[in-house]
């Protein structure tokens, strides 16, 4: 990998309107205009950057895209650049939807919105599923995976228990059986 | 205690632990504020979640709307900011440590290990958003498992399935 750095170096202020933009146009989901504008447009990350900075930004807990910006933002101007690019992504989409919520309180309760609104929240349920099992169809179906994403779902959408103790019980588990499929996958290899 | 408070230290909570994003997290956010204080019943979940999916930015705005339909202008920044700067400080922290870890077994094996609880979690979103429609009829799963074949096998655009939902609400048959 080279140490040079990426091709284009921005200022504070174009950190600032480089997510301000992106923020403004990310119907569906932030990302892929994040992409598009760090790595395409503005060049400040090369292709290769991008992608690990997006692997991080998955592990990570917390809302993908705004941990991409607080890392690009430190990148390239430290903790005022964080600053900058985290302000620059969130300016739009809180002003609209604050916005919204207002236009809500006051109309929510009118027959039509509200019809209008429950189809639409049952629309926007079938586009979680389908991301869901489109990303579930692309880990592979060994028994560990369904055991462990089943186990998930019952925990969390049937038996409605907390979260917190299910992600501590599941996911040192899920961890562990992963560890040992690599070293099984290493060892068949070897 | 105050709602405002509740918020900032649910949120931000939930903040350190939404693996894959705040998707996963939306079933706890749902039993915390539907289930266990009220602030919300199940349709108005499903309405705000709507509002947020319809809206241009991340994700994490549903939880705005929340804090805003709590506390109003004051709850909404406090739960966007529990929501974000928790998570936001662990990026900043953690970004140089991470690289060292590239490649390694131990990285591939978090990775490989939180991938399918992640996905869980999300397709128990969409399960609870789809049930949040008490009253609603049949015709509210007919469209939730229309969208989801639709969006698996064809490319058009999620906004003009939202669209023709929300006509179908308009006309009274959801």
């Amino acid at each position: 990998m080279s140490t040079t750095g990426p091709p284009i170096r921005p200022t504070l202020g174009e950190l600032y309107r480089g997510f301000l933009a992106t923020g403004a146009r990310g119907f569906g989901g932030t990302l892929p205009w994040a992409r598009r504008m760090i790595v395409e447009e503005r060049r400040w990350l090369t292709e290769r950057e991008f992608i690990d900075l997006f692997s991080l930004c998955n592990f990570l807990p917390g809302p993908n895209v705004s941990s991409m910006s607080v890392i690009v933002g430190a990148r390239f101007h430290g903790l005022p650049g964080s600053a900058a690019a985290l302000g620059g992504l969130l300016t739009m989409p809180l002003a609209t939807i604050l916005t919204l919520a207002v236009l809500w309180q006051r109309f929510g309760q009118l027959p039509g919105v509200d019809a209008a609104l429950r189809g639409v929240g049952a629309a926007a349920g079938g586009l979680v599923l389908a991301a869901g099992l489109r990303m579930a169809a692309a880990l592979g179906r060994t028994p560990r995976v369904l055991v462990f994403l089943v186990a998930a779902f019952v925990a969390v959408a049937v038996m409605r228990w907390p979260l917190v103790p299910v992600l501590l019980g599941l996911a040192p588990l899920s961890v562990l059986a992963a560890w040992l499929d690599t070293l099984a996958a290493w060892r068949g290899r070897a | 205690m105050s709602p405002l408070v509740t918020i900032a230290l649910r949120f931000g909570v939930l903040s350190l632990i939404a693996v894959g994003g705040v998707t996963s997290i939306l079933p706890e956010v749902h039993r915390v504020t539907v289930s266990v204080h009220h602030w919300l019943t199940d349709a108005e979940f499903t309405q705000m979640f709507a509002i947020a999916q319809a809206s241009p930015g991340p994700n994490m705005l549903i939880v705005a709307l929340i804090g805003f339909h709590v506390a109003g202008l004051p709850g909404a920044l406090v739960a966007a900011g529990a929501i974000c700067l928790p998570s936001c400080t662990l990026a900043f922290m953690v970004e140089r440590v991470w690289q060292r870890f590239r490649g390694t077994p131990l990285r591939r094996a978090v990775e490989a290990g939180m991938a399918p609880i992640t996905i869980g979690l999300m397709i128990a979103t969409g399960w609870l958003v789809a049930h949040g429609a008490p009253g609603a009829g049949w015709t509210a799963y007919a469209i939730t498992g229309a969208t989801t074949v639709l969006v698996l096998v064809t490319r058009v655009n999620p906004l003009w399935l939202f669209a023709a939902a929300g006509a179908l609400g308009l006309l009274g048959l959801v």
